[in-house]
């Protein structure tokens, strides 16, 4: 990418550094601003991180997964999006890939993921 | 309308403070020359001539070196011409003044853009002028996928209107997108950053028009 481009967007990034470091296989809670009319709540979202796309530049989001009532649910969120309020890394998880999607096939105690010591 | 020359560096997209990501181009906009200046008395009309970007001596011929030594700015790579300029520029103008992105426009402010469009070659009507084709590929239908259809009546009119969509060239054409906002403008790098995506190549010229 161009060095140009780059330097524009440092100056959009700063909610980069604000983040916890995390990658695919950790399990985290997002707190996620949610508007409603003119009221403003905040709401969270636990799961494991499943992928991390365009690393490093602007346009980076993650995926979380978790199951709800039975039911996968995942969500995409953009890294830098100022709707994200806050990251907490819950637990380090140990894995082989990138992108843990062989998760989505399994469930219950086959989708466990070892934790990192 | 008048404006500053520049060139297209590549997209990105940024959020914005009400939370909203927006797809954006970057542009290296300026800085520009005034290379010439037309009046009514000598040319018969009022206009501007700026150029932009540097060209070596050596790939410059003998009448535009003389041209540009004139306005005492070195060979420039793009000249182009502005009529009703003097609003824009608002201070009176002498030849070889800098014109700075900064100085024309501000942040907030949209902006007309025109660029060379990416040349596609020769396309059929599908791409060219989105056409539909036929739409199936059985029911009796062969190598008739992505044909034209019907281009008009057989004994009247007995020729093809002019005019007709058909396939051709496609791509490479001036292209002037309207009503880009300017989202921030990065004046030590000459940097401009547009909301939403301007014709062209990367590296290409493109006229930020007020």
């Amino acid at each position: 990418m161009s060095e140009l481009i780059k330097l524009v967007e440092q100056d959009y990034a700063e909610a980069r550094n604000k983040y916890p470091e995390f990658k695919s296989g950790d399990t985290v809670n997002i707190h996620v601003k949610i508007k409603e009319g003119n009221k403003e709540r905040i709401q969270q979202f636990q799961g494991a991180v499943i992928q991390r796309r365009n690393v490093n530049t602007n346009g980076e989001t993650f995926t979380v997964r978790k199951i709800s009532n039975g039911v996968g649910v995942e969500r995409i969120f953009p890294l830098l999006s100022p709707n994200i309020e806050k990251i907490e890394v819950l637990r380090k998880g140990k894995v082989r890939q990138a992108r843990i999607y062989y998760l989505r096939g399994k469930h219950g105690k086959a989708a466990r993921i070892r934790e990192k010591r | 309308m008048p404006g500053v020359l520049g060139k297209k560096i590549g997209m990105t997209s940024v959020f914005l403070p009400d939370g909203k990501n927006v797809a954006c181009t970057v542009i290296e906009a300026g800085p520009c020359f005034v290379t010439q200046i037309k009046t009514e008395e000598t040319d018969g009309y009022e206009a501007v001539q700026v150029g932009y970007g540097s060209k070596k001596e050596k790939n410059t011929t003998n009448a535009l070196k003389g041209h540009f030594k004139k306005a005492n700015v070195d060979p420039l790579r793009h000249l182009v011409e502005f009529r009703d300029f003097k609003e824009v520029y608002s201070e009176d103008l002498n030849l070889g003044d800098e014109l700075r992105v900064e100085s024309v426009f501000e942040e907030g402010e949209f902006v007309d853009i025109v660029g060379t469009s990416k040349g596609k070659g020769f396309q059929g009507v599908v791409k060219r002028h989105g056409f539909r084709g036929v739409g199936d590929a059985t029911h009796g239908q062969h190598n008739r996928l992505r044909a034209p259809g019907s281009i008009g009546g057989a004994s009247f009119p007995a020729r093809v209107f002019k005019g007709m969509r058909m396939a051709g060239q496609t791509g490479g054409d001036r292209v002037k997108v309207l009503n880009l906002k300017i989202i921030k403008i990065l004046p030590e790098q000459n940097l401009v950053l547009v909301g939403g995506s301007v014709p062209g190549s990367k590296n290409s010229m493109v006229i930020l028009e007020k």
